[in-house]
């Protein structure tokens, strides 16, 4: 409940994502309980918790990526920008358009780099001549800050790079399409650090012009990239609160139990 | 607790016996790679033989003898009329001017018998040869021509030295009469053995040196060319459907066993099938590779099924879920994506099962495949036989010449296969993509 709360203090703020009462069920699991969270414009938002909290299952439920799953089942309400995005008239895939992902681990399509950044905007009618095209690849390449690094190869496969270029690929990939959200899971777990390090810097970089969602499990990663936190635990979203405020001086004790490392 | 570590450990580390032990792993590890390459080579040794047995017995059919004869290309006999019309020509005695020629050659040959030994040494394809000669140019009526002609069967063996001279007149297919006409040919240069063209060029025949394999050839591509056109869409179609988009439940399960039952079931049965279904209930014609293909594809198809599911599955997720989180669509998913990444493994599957159903015999036999038949197809309605069929036929024929002939045609159906499964490579090695 202190979530609740929480949330009519930030009044103020624009409400990007706004879900409420959201339960998630896998066939007889009921693994996401009566979540009410709100998600604002242009902040990094990171969800953590211990493994198996249904941190992804939320964000999953965000650009409908739960559809996929056999007997996955979603009830409540998320709106995006007012817009449920349950609502049976909304098409998945132009809601994927607005609300993009990165993956935990980087999964760049085995084509060409050119190929990877150019597919979103093809599939959507964003670019159709070449040219246009080029100047997407190069604009969203620069954004992810990987352009200096790949001009010269952008014929070779995406596969061929590094795993934190690969990753910096997959950002590339996803603002290609100009989306307003960006969800990430654990975008770092398959990097060494100073390719995390790289990515934490550009999703600082994307926060002027994106709203990030972000699942990790470092703790150091949500109190370095984020402005806000929320903590799953069991299904259950505990407490949500400033970044600053939920590793200083959280409300809930298993939020403190948490972020001390005596459970997770 | 540390009392308990202390008292176990000796039990397990035991350093005084971890030497035999370690010899014994690699004693064993040895053992294994040994027995594993004796079965290799057992596996190896007997492909050799059989492919060997049947090179060697294939090599006569490679080549054929051929006899040297003055032909004298008589007008009045041709075209009495001097019309020079088609028909007449075509119609022609010209087994007379062979007999006439070998008259000529062996002027004192007079006993009936040995009249028709003598006959008997040109094949019977030979006058159909003068007859195309003059057809294509009939200024040769009038000339006389020394003609190459096809020896036949029997001679032909003994010309390649197959039929031995030192046995028994009486236990020998060539007497002696005919042996002394042969070594008088031989000595005056008339007889020749060459490289054996027709039997790649010409369709079935009764007589086993005239016949060839390229009617069964053609046969078999149509066929097989009508099972690809067939199976191959219906199967990849399925596989993506029920693999992507099916729902899990009962009705699925139940079509998924079934297609599994489906290709463990016998060809002939598939056979009975055709004839029941397409011959008898759609009258689709008899003999024809249009209805053989169809019954090879209804054999292919769980094949293609099974393989190209297996092919899609081993494409990874998360190609899946990037190309989902883009927004495309789930065929966009498939099209774009999954499907050309499954292709090398739905290509290879495609490709086994084509080669097994190259080399199927039994079904076709029900659908009236097995008949002899001497004209080159020209289109997938035309009364037709395959390869394995051919083999069938060749194999049954009394004939000895046709013992060659039936290896030289096994040689030619497993020439087909290993190029169909070096295609299979090539495909698999050009379609792969790594991620």
């Amino acid at each position: 409940m202190a979530a609740v709360e929480q949330l009519q203090s930030d009044a103020a703020r624009d409400t990007k994502v706004r879900s409420r009462d959201v339960n998630v069920y896998y066939g007889e699991i009921h693994a996401l309980k009566h979540v009410d969270l709100d998600i604002y414009a242009n902040e990094v938002t990171s969800l953590i918790g211990p493994s198996g909290c249904g941190k992804s299952t939320y964000l999953r439920c965000l650009n409908r990526m739960n559809d996929v799953i056999d007997g996955c089942r979603v009830t409540g309400e998320i709106a995006l920008d007012g817009d449920d995005i349950y609502d049976k008239s909304l098409d998945v895939v132009q809601l994927r358009a607005r609300v993009g992902m990165v993956f935990q681990k980087p999964n760049p399509f085995p084509k060409s780099l050119f190929d990877n950044i150019a597919y979103g905007p093809r599939i959507h009618g964003l670019g159709t001549h070449k040219d246009e095209l080029d100047e997407i690849v190069q604009s969203s390449l620069e954004r992810a800050g990987l352009w200096n690094e790949v001009k010269d190869r952008l014929d070779k496969p995406g596969t061929g790079l590094s795993g934190g270029q690969q990753q910096r690929l997959c950002i590339a990939r996803a603002i290609a399409v100009n989306p307003e959200v960006i969800l990430m899971d654990e975008p770092c777990s398959a990097l060494d650090p100073i390719a995390t390090a790289k990515i934490e810097e550009l999703i600082d970089e994307l926060r002027t012009n994106f709203t990030i969602v972000i699942v990790t499990h470092s703790m150091q990663q949500a109190a370095r990239v984020s402005q806000r936190t929320a903590f799953f635990h069991l299904g259950i979203l505990v407490e949500v609160n400033e970044t600053e405020q939920i590793f200083t001086n959280p409300s809930d004790e298993r939020t403190q139990g948490y972020i001390t490392g005596r459970f997770g | 607790m540390t009392e308990a570590v202390a008292d176990a450990a000796p039990a397990i580390r035991r350093p005084d016996l971890s030497e035999a032990r370690l010899s014994r792993r690699y004693a064993a590890e040895r053992r294994f790679r040994l027995w594993g390459q004796l079965a290799i080579l057992a596996a190896v040794a007997m492909l050799g033989l059989l492919v060997f047995s049947i090179a060697v017995k294939a090599i006569p059919a490679f080549t054929q003898s051929y006899i040297a004869l003055d032909i004298v290309f008589d007008g009045d006999k041709i075209d009495p009329a001097g019309t020079r019309e088609r028909n007449t020509l075509r119609r022609a005695d010209y087994d007379g001017l062979i007999k006439d020629a070998l008259k000529a050659q062996f002027p004192d040959v007079s006993d009936r018998r040995e009249r028709r030994a003598l006959y008997g040494m040109i094949s019977s394809g030979g006058g159909l040869q003068l007859a195309d000669m003059v057809l294509e140019d009939n200024t040769v009526i009038g000339s006389s021509q020394r003609v190459w002609l096809t020896a036949s069967d029997d001679i032909d063996s003994f010309i390649k030295g197959l039929i031995p001279r030192d046995v028994p007149e009486d236990e020998r297919r060539v007497k002696d009469i005919e042996i002394g006409w042969v070594d008088t040919l031989e000595a005056s240069g008339a007889v020749e053995t060459r490289f054996n063209t027709p039997f790649f060029t010409s369709g079935d025949s009764r007589e086993p040196e005239l016949a060839g394999i390229w009617g069964a050839a053609v046969g078999s591509f149509f066929t097989l060319l009508v099972t690809l056109l067939i199976s191959f869409p219906i199967g990849v179609l399925s596989a993506a459907y029920l693999e992507e988009f099916a729902p899990k439940n009962k009705l699925t399960d139940l079509i998924e066993v079934n297609i599994n039952n489906l290709a463990a079931v016998p060809s002939i049965v598939f056979g009975l099938l055709g004839l029941a279904v397409f011959l008898n209930f759609f009258g689709l014609p008899r003999s024809a590779p249009l209805v053989g293909g169809m019954v090879l594809a209804l054999m292919t198809l769980p094949t293609i099924i099974i393989a190209s599911r297996a092919a899609l599955k081993a494409v990874p997720p998360s190609i899946r879920e990037a190309a989902l989180g883009m927004g495309a669509s789930k065929v966009q998913v498939l099209t774009h994506h999954v499907l050309p990444l499954a292709m090398p493994g739905i290509l290879t599957g495609t490709i086994i099962g084509m080669a097994q159903a190259l080399g199927e015999t039994a079904p076709l036999l029900m659908i009236g495949m097995v008949a002899f038949i001497v004209d080159i197809p020209g289109g997938i309605t035309d009364p037709a036989t395959v390869l394995p069929v051919q083999i069938y036929i060749w194999a049954d024929s009394p004939e000895r010449a046709f013992v060659a002939k039936t290896s030289a045609a096994i040689l030619v159906l497993l020439a087909f296969l290993v190029l169909m499964n070096a295609l299979a490579v090539v495909m698999r090695k050009r379609f792969e993509r790594r991620w």
